[in-house]
């Protein structure tokens, strides 16, 4: 049993606890810094768009799940910042120009979208940002300067210099950026302001008596999250090559919801857990049939019942009931789970 | 031309305010905001289209047995999965209702595909019964705005005059002294999404002739039906109907007049813009919140 009482409150606030997440870390950098020289692009491929969607995941756990306010408009977010890179990029702009661009601008919105959620809570808050996800669709697909509702090509990024394919040098971009990004964030939730956001989810009437001031965390709390939300939309554009508005629909911000939910609300390690385990669902549902055993009873099931051309739906059946079974069941989500094992090991045998 | 512009106005807004309906009851009894009601709908509506079609049974005979599902289906979210939440918070029950509303989506293109298809009601729309200069109102839009009219009455008096009505809003003003008084609170909850969801069926069976019959065709009154209700404060029954015949009047004006392209996004835009000012809805009584 080897369980570290921690002694100073200095020690809450540490980055690693010990040395043996330091490791691991480690270990897990070097794993995915090596990859590209064993697998197939079509493996780095799926790990881009797991990074991709871990940085929108961390912006919006630090929005619902520290702050405690909803946004059912985060692809509204990825959208701004998705076509505000493709056009700096057009325009002759380099990436780190673009990349940082993006966030900004989808800063600014978030707390223009922050303004009049202040005062909401609950559905009003959920209608609010809704509203926000669904104009911003509408407006980008009105515009013809950026491809309107047909959807423009991005550009490719000059990454020549590095001497490696294209594919695998935009893989080390995003994954460095979303390294950064989580490291930041973890940093981030222990700071100051990362704690006002958590008391202010806890009860904003109680934060607000102790001198928190919440229209200024709120906002920040919507700003944060809107530009990583743009962030990872610049990426997101880059890594497809071809964007339009249907991209970032309505759906898209319930997935990104769900990635949250699934990881875990509130931890940083439960948004990359969401994120790798969405993503990989995702995929893998989309092509159910091939699952042993419960792919070939679905196929005959669905060949007695239903509408056999139809199956590819059957991916919404399980999405929806894995979102239901985790809040029922696990409600602090994967990253609950390993939580739990990680005390039974570390408190074992007791 | 005003005048057909406010009377298509009047029968959007009779579907915005019932599916608004159907949001406020379970919202009234629990808090809830349920996601899933517009997918509850398309599904009941497609119950109905398999016993006309099917079946070949007679228009009655076929919403009799849509309610009825409908009834069981909303009272299989509650029982099935809103009862078994542990610790809920809103955003768990979001999370659980747009997890259903996912999993009938699913099932409905599952079964039915994604084909759309054509339901047949008695009444139909190209049938005109008023026809006065160039004012046109058909069977469809005429049935559309009695039935709307007609719940809407009947869930006034079920909620306000019976005695289901008064124990659901016993339980949903003080759960434990409700239960004191030996009403069953989980069993009232269960009733209101069932009844809800007969609503929401309804609302569905009336929109699916005007815009095909398929699986994502309550996508868009859905959440005009939640705007409506939003905008005329969730709780409130009269706000909800009025908020849904203003949210039909501000989309069809503007739609006409200024840029039908924008209609949808200006009247969530309008909405956003009063919530701002008025943070619980325009009929909405204000709650003040204790630590």
């Amino acid at each position: 049993m080897r369980l570290k009482l921690k002694q100073d409150y200095f020690e809450d606030i540490e980055l690693f606890e010990d040395r043996v997440p330091i490791f691991w870390s480690v270990v897990l950098l070097g794993f995915l810094f090596a990859l590209p020289f064993f697998v197939k692009s079509y493996y780095l491929t799926i790990l881009m768009l797991m990074s991709v969607n871990a940085i929108v995941a961390l912006g919006l756990n630090l929005l619902v799940g520290n702050t405690g306010q909803i946004s059912l408009g985060h692809a509204g977010f990825v959208a701004i910042g998705a076509y505000t890179a493709v056009l700096l990029t057009k325009a002759g702009a380099p990436f780190i120009v673009s990349f940082a661009a993006a966030g900004v601008v989808a800063a600014l919105f978030g707390i223009l979208l922050g303004v009049p959620s202040l005062k909401l809570e609950g559905p009003y808050l959920a209608i609010a940002t809704l509203a926000f996800g669904l104009a911003v669709t509408v407006i980008i697909g009105r515009m013809d300067f950026l491809g309107g509702r047909m959807g423009v090509s991005v550009p490719k990024l000059s990454l020549k210099w590095t001497g490696l394919k294209y594919d695998t040098s935009l893989y080390y971009l995003i994954i460095i950026i979303t390294i950064l990004l989580t490291i930041f964030t973890r940093n981030f939730v222990k700071s100051r302001i990362g704690r006002a956001f958590q008391a202010i989810r806890d009860s904003d009437i109680a934060a607000s008596s102790i001198g928190i001031n919440l229209t200024k965390y709120k906002l920040l709390s919507f700003g944060l999250s809107a530009t990583y939300a743009g962030l990872a939309g610049a990426l997101w554009a880059f890594y497809l090559g071809f964007i339009s508005p249907t991209n970032f629909n309505f759906i898209l911000s319930i997935m990104f919801l769900a990635t949250i939910v699934v990881g875990g609300l509130g931890f940083v390690g439960g948004s990359i857990m969401g994120a790798v385990v969405m993503t990989f669902l995702n995929i893998q549902l989309e092509n159910i049939t091939d699952v042993p055993i419960l792919g070939s009873l679905i196929e005959k099931f669905s060949e007695a019942f239903m509408m056999h051309s139809a199956i590819s739906n059957v991916s919404w059946v399980f999405t929806g009931l894995i979102l239901i079974l985790i809040v029922l069941f696990e409600p602090m989500g994967l990253y609950g789970i390993w939580l739990r094992v990680k005390l039974y090991w570390k408190t074992w045998p007791f | 031309m005003i005048l057909q512009l406010i009377i298509s106005s009047i029968v959007a807004g009779s579907i915005y305010a019932l599916m608004g309906l159907a949001m406020s009851i379970t919202y009234k009894a629990s808090e809830i905001p349920n996601f899933a009601q517009g997918e509850m709908g398309m599904v009941s509506t497609y119950i109905t289209f398999v016993a006309l079609s099917s079946f070949g049974m007679s228009f009655l005979p076929a919403l009799f047995f849509t309610l009825l599902f409908a009834f069981l289906l909303g009272v299989f979210l509650e029982f099935a999965f809103i009862r078994r939440a542990k610790n809920p918070t809103p955003l768990s029950f979001i999370i659980i209702t747009i997890g259903f509303q996912l999993m009938l989506y699913g099932f409905a293109g599952w079964k039915w595909g994604a084909d759309q298809r054509r339901l047949d009601l008695p009444f139909s729309e190209t049938k005109t019964i008023i026809q006065a200069g160039d004012v046109t109102i058909s069977e469809l839009n005429l049935a559309t705005v009695a039935i709307a009219i007609l719940m809407m009455g009947g869930i006034y008096l079920l909620l306000n005059k019976t005695k289901l009505g008064l124990a659901m809003k016993a339980s949903q003003q003080n759960e434990k002294a409700a239960q004191i008084n030996g009403i069953s609170t989980k069993r009232i909850l269960a009733i209101s999404f069932g009844i809800s969801s007969m609503v929401g069926a309804i609302a569905g069976i009336l929109v699916a002739p005007i815009i095909t019959l398929d699986p994502s065709m309550m996508w868009d009154p859905l959440l005009k039906g939640f705007a409506a209700a939003v905008l005329g404060g969730m709780k409130s029954l009269v706000g909800v109907v009025i908020g849904g015949f203003m949210l039909g009047l501000i989309e069809n004006i503007f739609g006409f007049y200024i840029s039908i392209e924008f209609k949808s996004v200006v009247a969530f835009v309008i909405i956003v813009v009063i919530l701002y000012f008025k943070p619980e809805g325009l009929f909405g009584k204000h709650y003040v919140r204790k630590v």
